[in-house]
C-alpha cells in the first residue's frame, strides 16, 4: 500500500483549497466531499475482520448516515445534494455488504487477494458439498409435518452458524483457501436455511 | 486506519427566512390533509368548521371553474359527470391497466387517447390524473397560505410505500404543476412512524398497518434514538376502503334493480349508491345495523345492512392484507413476537373487522391513541421542517419493489431487489450479440414476478452510439440509481471506449418533459415567472455557497495574499452579492465566473501549501516512496 502523500491531498471542489482525499467534509469551508474509492470497512470506520460486532456496525452506519444522508442537504446546492446522495449510496452498499455474513466473507476474501466466485455453480472440488446439499434438499421436500420442517430448519440454522465459525477460524489462521471453500459452502447452507424457514412459515400459517 | 467523523460546517442554513413555508401533505385517495411543523410542534391546518380532512374530490364547471374538497363532493349527486374522485388510483397507470379496473372506477375515460398516460373526460375536458391531482394540491397549498399568511412553495408529499416509480413520478409532477417544490417524497407508513415515534419516544421494532381509501401498505421499522430504519415494506397499490364501498354499492344496486324492476343503472345511480355505501360502512363501525335510502330521479329504494353482512362483504379484502403482512414480517427476517407495537393508519382501520384482523396477525392490541387520518400529514410536516430547518432525526427507507431488466425470452433479471435501502446504485453489464451492433434496446420493469408481462413496465430506452465491434466485445455498463425519493434514473457507459452513452428514457406511463412543460405553461398564467423564480433561487443558493467557501478560505489562508490581491477578491465578492440582490440570474452566473477567475491563483497557492505541509510531516523513506510514483 504505497499511498502517495501527494495523492492524499486533493483540491476541495467548493473552496478549491487542500483537503484530505478521504475527508467527508472540507475542513476549511465545510462542504461535503465525494465518497471516493475506499473499502467498506474503512468507510464505516471498523476493523477489517470477519468477526464484526453487528450492533457496532449499525451504530457506525447510523452515525455516518446522520451526517451524510441527502435529507441533511435538502436545502443545499445541487452539487452538494448529488455528493451526499453518492455518499449515502456508498454507505448503504458498505453496510449491506458487511452485515451479511456470506457477503462479508466473500468481500473480505476478495480484499485479502483471494477472490471467491459466488455466482459460479459447484466445481468438481465441491462434489461432496453438492451431494450433501441435494440430500438435504430432498429431505426438506419430502417432509410434510410442521415438526419435521421445524427440525430441518433448526438443523440448517445451526449448520450456518457452525460454518460461520469455521470461516472465522480459517481467516484468522490466514488459511484463505479453506476460507474460500467454506464461503461457498455457506452460500448453499444459507440458501437451504432460508428455504426451510420459508416452508416452516408456510406450514404453520395453514389453518 | 479508522475514520474520524468530521464536524460539517454546522451553520444554520443561510437566507432560509426569505424562502416560503414548507408544509407536509398527505395526498390521499379519499381525503388529503395538510400540516405544518415549527420547532417540532405540529399543527393540522383546518377549515372554518375545524375539519382537517379535505376530500380529494374535484369539480370541473362548464365555465372552467375548479372546485376542490367538501363543495366538490356535494356536487357528486347533482352533476356526477363533472366530478372526479379517487384519482390517486390512476396515478402512474397506463390506458391498458384500466381495462381491468374500469368497471369499478367512477371515471369516464378518454378512449381516444392511445397508449401512455390515462386521460379522463370531465365536463368536456380531457385531463390526466397528474393535472387533477395538481388541482387538489393547489387547493391544499392555498389553504396553507391562507392559514399561515405566508407564501408556501415547498412541501414533503407522502406516497404509499408500495407506489411504483410511475406513480411516484406522477405525484412529483403534480406537485410541480401546483407550484410546489417537492423537498422529498416520503412513504406514508414511514411518515406515520416518524410522527408516532417522536411523539412517544418509541424504541424497538414497530409495524405500521396503513389501510387507506385506495391503497394498503405495511412497513416494519426499527426506531432507535431518532433513527427510523425501514426493515421491510409491502402492500397493494390497488386495495383499500374503496373496494369495500364498491362491494356494498353493488349489493345496494342489485337490491334497487329488484325493487324497481329496471335493468339499466345510470351513472347518477351508481355514484349515489357509492355515496350511500360509504355512509353505511362508516355508520356500521359504531352500530350493529342500519337502513339507507337511495333516491335518484324521484325514485327511492330502501336498503338495510348489518355489521355482520358488511363484514362478509369486506372479508376478502381484509384477508388480503393478512397475507401481505405475513410476507413482510418474513422479509424483515423477524418473528411476530419481536414487534413491540402496531400503529394503525388510514380511515379504513376504524372498521372493527380490520382492528380484529390486525390483532390476530400481530398477536397484540394495535395502538389506537393516534388519529389515523392525520398522523401521515403530521409526519410529513415534521420531515418538511427537518429538511428545511435541520434536525437530528433520520429516515432510512427501502425500495418497495424489485427493479429488473427484460432478458431473453421475456424473463426479468433483478438488478435491485425489493427492500434494498435507498439511495442505491447498482450496475449491470451488457454486451452486443451481433457484429457491428451500434444500438441496444433495454426494457426496465418493476415487480416480483418472473416474466416481464407480469411486472410493471417502467421505461424502455435505446442505447445508441455503441462503437463498431465484434459481437460480445462491447462492455456496456448500465447503472440504475434510486434516489431518496424512491425515483429511478438510468445511465450507461461503454467500458472499452469509456464513452458516456446518451440514454433516452421513455416512461411507459409518465409524461414526457415536453408534455410537462406544456402543462406548466397551461396551468399557470405566470408559469414563466414561476419557473424563472425557481431557477434563480437555485443559482442564488449556488452563488451564496461559493461566496461562503471563499470567505472560509480567506479566513484560514489570507497570509497568502497581498493587500491588493485581497482587495480584488473582496471586490468580486461584493459584486456577486449585488447581483444576487438584483435577482438577475445571468448576472449572478457571470459574477460567479469572475469570482472563480479572481481566486484561481489563491487556490493554487493554498494547494501548494497543503501539499508542502503534508510532505513536511513525512519521514524520508516514505517521501521517496511517495515521489517514486509507485502507487
Amino acid at each position: 500500500m504505497n499511498a502517495s502523500a501527494i495523492a492524499t491531498i486533493v483540491p476541495c471542489w467548493s473552496c478549491k483549497g487542500p483537503v484530505a482525499a478521504r475527508a467527508l467534509f472540507c475542513s476549511t469551508c465545510g462542504a461535503v466531499q465525494g465518497p471516493g474509492s475506499i473499502d467498506h470497512f474503512t468507510r464505516l470506520g471498523i476493523q477489517p475482520t470477519f468477526d464484526i460486532d453487528l450492533e457496532g456496525l449499525e451504530k457506525q452506519y447510523f452515525g455516518f448516515q446522520r451526517r451524510l444522508h441527502p435529507d441533511r442537504f435538502a436545502a443545499k446546492s445541487g452539487k452538494e445534494k448529488a455528493l451526499s446522495q453518492a455518499q449515502a449510496t456508498s454507505l448503504n452498499e458498505a453496510y449491506e455488504t458487511l452485515k451479511d455474513p456470506l457477503r462479508r466473507a466473500a468481500y473480505l476474501l476478495n480484499q485479502l487477494g483471494h477472490p471467491v466466485d459466488l455466482t459460479a455453480c459447484g466445481t468438481i472440488n465441491d462434489r461432496e458439498l453438492l451431494m450433501e446439499q441435494m440430500e438435504k434438499r430432498e429431505a426438506l421436500a419430502d417432509s410434510t409435518t410442521a415438526e419435521q420442517v421445524a427440525k430441518l430448519a433448526m438443523q440448517a440454522e445451526s449448520e450456518v452458524i457452525a460454518c460461520q465459525c469455521h470461516i472465522s477460524a480459517a481467516i484468522n489462521a490466514s488459511n484463505l483457501e479453506e476460507a474460500g471453500h467454506l464461503t461457498i459452502r455457506l452460500k448453499y447452507l444459507a440458501k437451504l436455511a432460508e428455504e426451510a424457514r420459508a416452508k416452516k412459515s408456510r406450514i404453520t400459517r395453514l389453518p | 486506519m479508522l475514520f474520524q467523523l468530521h464536524e460539517p460546517g454546522e451553520t444554520p442554513l443561510p437566507h432560509e427566512s426569505d424562502r416560503g413555508l414548507a408544509i407536509g401533505i398527505d395526498l390521499g385517495t379519499t381525503n388529503s390533509v395538510v400540516a405544518v411543523a415549527s420547532d417540532g410542534q405540529t399543527e393540522v391546518l383546518r377549515d372554518a368548521e375545524g375539519k382537517g380532512l379535505i376530500p380529494s374530490v374535484v369539480y370541473y364547471g362548464d365555465d372552467g371553474s375548479v372546485v376542490v374538497g367538501q363543495d366538490a363532493r356535494r356536487m357528486i349527486l347533482e352533476e356526477p359527470d363533472h366530478v372526479v374522485s379517487s384519482i390517486k388510483r390512476l396515478m402512474g397507470r397506463g390506458a391498458a391497466d384500466l381495462k381491468t379496473l374500469a368497471g369499478t372506477l367512477p371515471f369516464k375515460l378518454d378512449t381516444a387517447a392511445d397508449g401512455g398516460m390515462v386521460r379522463l373526460s370531465v365536463a368536456g375536458r380531457t385531463l390526466t390524473p397528474v393535472e387533477i391531482s395538481a388541482d387538489i394540491l393547489r387547493a391544499v397549498r392555498i389553504r396553507a397560505e391562507l392559514a399561515q399568511g405566508k407564501t408556501v412553495d415547498r412541501a414533503v408529499v407522502t406516497v404509499p410505500a408500495y407506489f411504483d416509480d410511475g406513480a411516484r413520478t406522477a405525484t412529483k409532477d403534480a406537485a410541480r404543476l401546483a407550484g410546489l417544490e417537492v423537498l422529498r417524497l416520503v412513504n406514508e407508513p414511514t411518515a406515520a412512524a416518524l410522527a408516532y415515534g417522536l411523539d412517544n419516544a418509541a424504541e424497538g421494532l414497530y409495524a405500521v398497518y396503513d389501510l387507506g381509501g385506495g391503497t394498503f401498505d405495511v412497513s416494519i421499522l426499527k426506531m432507535e434514538k431518532g433513527v427510523f430504519q425501514v426493515k421491510a415494506t409491502g402492500g397493494d397499490a390497488a386495495l383499500g376502503g374503496d373496494d369495500i364501498d364498491h362491494a356494498i354499492a353493488e349489493r345496494f344496486l342489485s337490491e334497487r334493480v329488484k325493487e324497481h324492476g329496471t335493468e339499466i343503472i345510470t351513472e347518477g345511480e351508481a355514484k349515489q349508491a357509492l355515496a350511500a355505501a360509504r355512509v353505511a360502512k362508516e355508520c356500521l363501525s359504531g352500530r350493529q345495523d342500519g337502513s339507507w335510502v337511495i333516491e335518484v330521479d324521484g325514485k327511492p329504494s330502501h336498503h338495510t345492512l348489518s355489521r355482520a353482512q358488511l363484514e362478509d362483504l369486506a372479508t376478502p379484502w381484509v384477508s388480503r392484507t393478512e397475507t401481505i403482512c405475513r410476507n413482510v414480517i418474513e422479509d424483515a427476517g423477524i418473528g411476530v413476537s419481536e414487534i413491540q407495537g402496531v400503529v394503525l393508519v388510514g380511515g379504513s382501520t376504524r372498521m372493527p373487522l380490520v382492528r380484529a384482523k390486525v390483532k390476530a396477525i400481530f398477536g397484540r392490541e394495535p395502538l389506537a391513541d393516534i388519529n389515523p387520518d392525520e398522523v401521515v400529514a403530521v409526519g410529513a410536516a415534521l420531515q418538511a421542517e427537518a429538511l428545511t430547518a435541520g434536525s437530528d432525526t433520520l429516515l432510512l427507507d427501502v425500495t418497495p419493489l424489485s427493479l429488473g431488466i427484460e432478458t431473453m425470452g421475456g424473463i426479468v433479471e433483478k438488478v435491485i431487489p425489493r427492500n434494498t435501502p435507498i439511495p442505491v446504485a447498482m450496475a449491470q453489464e451488457f454486451t452486443t450479440y451481433q457484429d457491428g451492433q451500434t444500438a441496444m434496446s433495454i426494457h426496465v420493469a418493476q415487480g416480483e414476478r418472473e416474466m416481464v408481462d407480469q411486472c410493471r413496465s417502467l421505461a424502455r430506452f435505446v442505447l445508441r452510439g455503441i462503437p463498431n465491434m465484434a459481437a460480445g466485445a462491447a462492455r456496456i455498463r448500465v447503472t440504475f440509481t434510486v434516489d431518496a425519493d424512491g425515483l429511478l434514473t438510468v445511465s450507461a457507459r461503454e467500458a472499452t471506449t469509456g464513452t458516456e452513452q446518451q440514454v433516452a428514457v421513455k416512461p411507459s406511463y409518465g409524461l414526457t418533459e415536453d408534455e410537462m412543460a406544456q402543462m406548466l405553461r397551461d396551468s399557470l398564467v405566470n408559469a414563466k415567472d414561476d419557473m424563472a423564480t425557481r431557477l434563480f433561487a437555485e443559482t442564488a443558493v449556488e452563488a451564496r455557497r461559493s461566496v461562503l467557501a471563499v470567505q472560509a478560505a480567506l479566513k484560514v489562508d489570507q497570509d497568502l495574499l497581498s493587500a491588493d490581491e485581497r482587495q480584488a477578491i473582496d471586490n468580486v465578492i461584493s459584486r456577486v452579492e449585488e447581483t444576487i440582490a438584483s435577482k438577475d440570474r445571468d448576472a449572478v452566473t457571470a459574477s460567479m465566473e469572475d469570482l472563480e477567475a479572481a481566486t484561481k491563483t489563491f487556490a493554487e497557492r493554498r494547494m501548494d501549501r497543503g501539499i508542502r505541509e503534508a510532505l513536511a510531516g513525512m519521514t524520508v523513506d516514505k517521501l521517496d516512496n511517495a515521489l517514486g510514483g509507485d502507487t
